[in-house]
């Protein structure tokens, strides 16, 4: 029952991702130029609603459809992998216009080169996780 | 049902995005995808090779029913919730686009001359792999992807998720304005 509940989240999700036009590769080639705003429009928006949902979250502590506490788990204080990780992924997310939702949404969609970007990406989690530990973080 | 069929404007889209991420708070979960990467690499044997990719399956499973429900709604939303797919960017976008030989975007909701099956060339398949690898490497090394950074991080107010985004930035600025004109003129 929980599984279907991801399942169906799943599916609005993906349907926002089309029909918002995040997932095609010519909005995202288009805000690396900053010549529309409706990418960021998408992106601010979800933030700014994200930010007062959280505020209302802490404020009235609000438990969670479970009954428990809302966990909120801080990311490591470092600057390295962020910065490094980061333009590493802003590289593969602007050369093929995807980034890791909209891959499998397109695949969905009926891009099935897509199924390319999925098999690359998690060949890429591999070698990341191969080289971990020689990495600096 | 006119408004449904046409494209979601920014202000509808953001907001339904951060209901997604609460709708998985709400049950104990983050708004985070590319963490099913690492996931599909452990249930394919990668943790004999590395520890990072010893985690217990059982409790990713809900993520990748997620992209599963993901790929489904792509599935409905582009075949029966769209009355015509095309992406109406600008037109300095399309002056730009059409010096890289570029013209499907008044017809299509991806470029043709890159996605459809029938131009997977060498070079179009070195551009999906090459891609997918620098996405697949660069999310695990920063924690994270658009989804887990910019829009559950963000909404957090995480310094980390912050800079990561700074760097999805820089990443995606070098090679729209630095490497595209490189390869493709």
């Amino acid at each position: 029952m929980k599984k279907l509940y991801f399942f169906a989240v799943g599916i609005v999700f993906g349907i926002v991702m089309i029909k918002s036009e995040a997932a095609s590769w010519f909005r995202i080639f288009e805000m690396f130029y900053f010549q529309s705003f409706h990418m960021y429009g998408i992106i601010g928006s979800a933030i700014i609603t994200g930010v007062l949902g959280n505020l209302v979250i802490k404020k009235l502590q609000i438990k969670d459809f479970n009954n428990n506490r809302i966990q909120y788990n801080n990311k490591e204080n470092t600057i390295k992998r962020y910065i490094v990780g980061g333009s590493i992924f802003g590289l593969g997310w602007a050369l093929v216009g995807a980034c890791p939702g909209p891959m499998f949404v397109l695949f969905g969609a009926g891009f099935y080169s897509a199924l390319i970007i999925i098999l690359s990406a998690v060949l890429g989690t591999f070698i990341y996780g191969l080289l971990k530990d020689k990495l600096p973080h | 049902m006119e408004s449904i069929l046409n494209p979601w404007p920014w202000y509808i889209s953001g907001p339904l995005i951060s209901i997604i991420m609460f709708l998985l708070i709400f049950n104990g979960k983050t708004f985070g995808v590319s963490s099913n990467l690492r996931t599909i690499c452990s249930a394919c044997g990668a943790d004999k090779f590395s520890k990072f990719f010893d985690i217990k399956i059982k409790d990713h499973l809900w993520n990748l029913m997620f992209i599963l429900g993901a790929s489904v709604g792509g599935f409905i939303a582009l075949n029966y919730l769209s009355k015509n797919t095309h992406v109406e960017i600008s037109e300095n976008t399309k002056t730009i686009l059409e010096l890289y030989n570029i013209n499907s975007f008044d017809s299509d909701y991806l470029p043709l001359e890159i996605f459809a099956l029938e131009s997977l060339n060498l070079n179009n398949i070195t551009i999906l792999v090459v891609g997918g690898l620098l996405i697949g490497f660069g999310t695990r090394y920063a924690g994270g992807c658009t989804s887990g950074h910019a829009i559950t991080g963000l909404s957090q107010l995480q310094l980390g998720s912050l800079i990561s985004v700074i760097g999805f930035f820089i990443g995606g600025l070098i090679m729209i304005h630095l490497i595209y004109p490189i390869l493709f003129l």
